[in-house]
């Protein structure tokens, strides 16, 4: 097929081919669709031809503007380019970090500022704390997809165990929010060495699918074990977070009041935002110091060549063992996060499209690459808040492509997906995919030819 | 005992449809040593292709004949399936050969979240369900037991057994079967002897399809309902089967399928209050306990790391 797509007629011939495959590929799943009539309740199909066209014109169009204009995607190569960060990307990444940085601190006060306390509450919240929260998520799952390149598709048990951790505990024992933290994330911790220990010795993909297993066998225990975790119906009141013993309500001995303050909800919101902030910056801040620690490259040689490592006397199974209850830890921490903020956890919350969520995450911003990763939980998590409130890409849907109950969070998924794919096939080592080397040679030193047998070194 | 050996007949039923999903991620995995994580969703969407289709066929077209539109339900699906999984293979995952070691597994996972929200969208969330058919109920008679079956057990054991057949003789008597298992053993060394590997790659993709296909229409046939998500669960334990097998052995995902489908079953009739409930976590114990202890499975060749 592909011997003469150099001239047009080839590349008409290959995109009428494009555009017939794309054709059955609509033909049962796009042109009809399969919903219950409303008097029988029985199925009846409705007929999509437009849609099916409109698929089939892109594909055909498509295939040609790729044949004729030559617009192949760059191939990147798989090995990236090892030294110091130099001319004006040395510039980007020592200045895109403060700059972040100082975003992250001023955005409540910007964002106060300028909606005033009312307006600003949505954009704290569900932008600021939600974008936050998978940024942490991204950074903890990156210790061990990233830097140890052990793949774990169960992530979100973590998660879960921290959140019903600190659910249980301040419930059952009234303990508060700022003890329960690190001992949610310890808990989990023991969870990623429980499950790590045994199945670290596994190679790759192994590893992904046990964990997943892993994953699923926790939340399946969460929805069953009723009496433990209050099952699907999950639990809900639980206990928010205070300042010192303070509580974010109106009430007397109150935060608001305590400080003479009338009481605002705004007041809870960015405590809450200063706080998973903090507990980002500090994963962060843990991953940096780590990475150049002898632990640290263990860690990112074992993700290159896990043979080689073995040969060099690298204990891999402990290797890996911290990197996946360090990933743990804060897998933990940020789950419990979640539940003092959502004040309701339920299995639902802990799904195994949620471990995908956090794996995009991580993959998309560039596997290893903190920076990447924050960028990513920006644009992806931050994005579909955002699609969320367009109507009139709901009017649109609604009357062009006959998508009644237009809702972009079920897209969410679809470009995700997609997104993982396109990603892999074009950029493999993600957006941002320079990893800066922990350690490198300043300069080239010539050795003497009496120390090395072949004369220079 | 006479509900023993009901479950028994379900317990076949359900491990046949899990075995005819094992065989894809097995050949899948022999061939790439891939996981194809999206094999699942495939399944998903072929359950739904048959959906679709039968539908057209009886209420569009009007056809009454049962068997006649199974015939040709099987046969659409199948092949509307393999354009599916060959269009998938070469889009996600024959561009990352040569890449770095997760890319392709990270390629089928997002392949596998872009599949089950795909038809999320064009189909919506809910449920579909179709009237039962081959409902009527046969009894034996064995002495005192009576067991009694319905029409469509016999029928998804039938067809299975009749696909696995036409499957096995692909496999062992054609050319396409024995440059599948050339390429299996060493591509580099098939492809020197004049394999062409990437075809035989894409025909490996096509025919897990179809079987993946025709679990798809038994699947419908069985439960008579389908639902996006329902990709998730049954691909996973396919991939038990498959594990529990011996992972790249056939025969061995068609015996951990019906395995893993007694299993399932089984622990369902387990009469402690509180138990049947974990008959998931069951199935996924049997993966992480065969991939810790024996990752080489019932029939499996042990693997060799080659440096």
């Amino acid at each position: 097929m592909a011997e003469d797509t150099k001239s047009l007629g080839g590349a008409l011939k290959e995109a009428c081919v494009a555009a017939a495959i794309t054709f059955f590929l609509c033909v049962p799943i796009i042109m009809f669709r399969a919903d219950s009539d409303v008097n029988s309740g029985q199925l009846e199909l409705n007929f999509r031809p437009i849609a099916v066209a409109v698929f089939v014109a892109l594909a055909f169009f498509g295939r040609l503007l790729v044949l004729t204009i030559g617009l192949r995607p760059p191939r990147q190569k798989a090995v990236p380019r090892v030294g110091p960060p130099s001319g004006l990307r040395a510039v980007f990444s020592y200045v895109i970090a403060p700059i972040g940085l100082l975003f992250l601190v001023a955005y409540p006060a910007v964002v106060v500022y300028w909606l005033g306390a009312g307006g600003a509450l949505k954009w704290i919240d569900s932008y600021g704390i939600q974008i936050l929260i998978y940024v942490m998520l991204g950074w903890g799952l990156n210790i061990v997809v990233g830097l140890a390149g052990l793949l774990d598709l169960g992530y979100v048990a973590f998660y879960a165990v921290g959140a019903y951790s600190y659910t249980l505990l301040a419930i059952n024992f009234g303990l508060s929010f700022w003890i329960c933290l690190p001992i949610a994330g310890l808990l989990a911790a023991c969870w990623g060495m429980i499950l790590g220990f045994p199945v670290l010795r596994l190679r790759g993909d192994y590893l992904a699918i046990v964990t997943l297993a892993f994953g699923e066998i926790i939340r399946t225990i969460l929805v069953n074990w009723t009496a433990f975790s209050g099952g699907t119906a999950g639990i809900s009141s639980i206990p928010k977070i205070t300042f010192f013993g303070l509580r974010f309500a109106d009430v007397d001995d109150g935060f608001d009041a305590y400080f003479g303050m009338d009481y605002s909800p705004i007041h809870g919101k960015l405590y809450l935002y200063y706080v998973i902030l903090g507990l980002a910056l500090l994963t962060n801040l843990v991953t940096l110091r780590l990475r150049r620690l002898p632990i640290g490259r263990a860690w990112e040689a074992l993700r290159e060549d896990e043979i080689a490592c073995r040969s060099l006397g690298i204990n891999t199974t402990n290797t890996k063992l911290t990197a996946f209850a360090l990933g743990a830890f804060f897998g933990g921490l940020a789950g419990s996060f979640f539940a003092v903020r959502q004040g309701f956890i339920s299995p639902e919350s802990f799904t195994f499209n949620e471990s995908a969520t956090i794996l995009a995450i991580v993959v998309l911003g560039g596997m290893g690459s903190q920076i990447g990763v924050a960028f990513a939980a920006i644009a992806l998590i931050g994005g579909f808040e955002m699609l969320r409130e367009l109507g009139w890409l709901k009017d649109l849907m609604a009357t062009y492509f006959g998508l009644t109950d237009f809702d972009p969070t079920q897209y969410r998924g679809l470009i995700f997906g997609f997104a993982m794919v396109v990603m892999m096939v074009v950029r493999p080592r993600g957006f941002i995919s320079t990893r800066s080397p922990s350690i490198y040679l300043e300069r080239r030193t010539a050795v003497s030819g009496e120390l090395v047998k072949e004369g220079h070194g | 005992m006479d509900n023993f050996i009901q479950q028994l007949i379900n317990g076949l039923t359900l491990g046949s449809i899990y075995g005819l999903i094992a065989i894809g991620y097995t050949m899948v995995f022999g061939i790439i040593g891939m996981v194809n994580f999206a094999h699942g969703d495939v399944f998903m969407l072929s359950a739904f292709i048959a959906l679709i289709v039968f539908l057209f066929l009886t209420k569009t077209l009007g056809l009454g004949f049962l068997p006649f539109v199974l015939v040709v339900v099987l046969l659409a699906g199948m092949t509307l399936t393999s354009v599916w999984n060959w269009t998938i293979e070469r889009l996600a995952y024959r561009p990352l050969r040569g890449s770095f070691r997760l890319a392709p597994l990270i390629s089928a996972i997002g392949m596998s979240t872009f599949l089950s929200n795909f038809v999320q969208v064009t189909q919506g969330p809910r449920n579909k369900p179709i009237a039962p058919m081959f409902a009527e109920i046969v009894n034996f008679q064995f002495g005192d037991h009576v067991i009694s079956m319905q029409y469509r057990q016999i029928v998804i054991v039938a067809v299975t057994v009749t696909l696995l057949v036409i499957f096995w003789w692909l496999v062992q008597r054609t050319s396409l079967g024995r440059a599948q298992r050339a390429c299996e053993q060493d591509r580099k060394m098939a492809a020197l002897i004049g394999v062409d590997v990437d075809r035989t790659i894409s025909i490996t993709f096509v025919i897990g399809a179809a079987l993946a296909a025709v679990a798809g229409s038994m699947y419908v046939l069985q439960y008579g309902v389908v639902n996006f998500a329902d990709g998730f669960l049954p691909g996973v334990k396919a991939f038990t089967a498959a594990v529990l097998g011996g992972i790249g052995s056939l025969p061995g995902a068609v015996v951990g399928g019906l395995m893993i489908g007694l299993i399932e079953t089984l622990w369902q009739m387990i009469p402690t209050q509180g138990v049947p409930e974990y008959k998931d976590v069951a199935a996924f114990s049997i993966l992480a306990i065969t991939l810790i202890f024996m990752p080489s499975g019932l029939l499996g060749r042990p693997e060799i790391e080659k440096v």
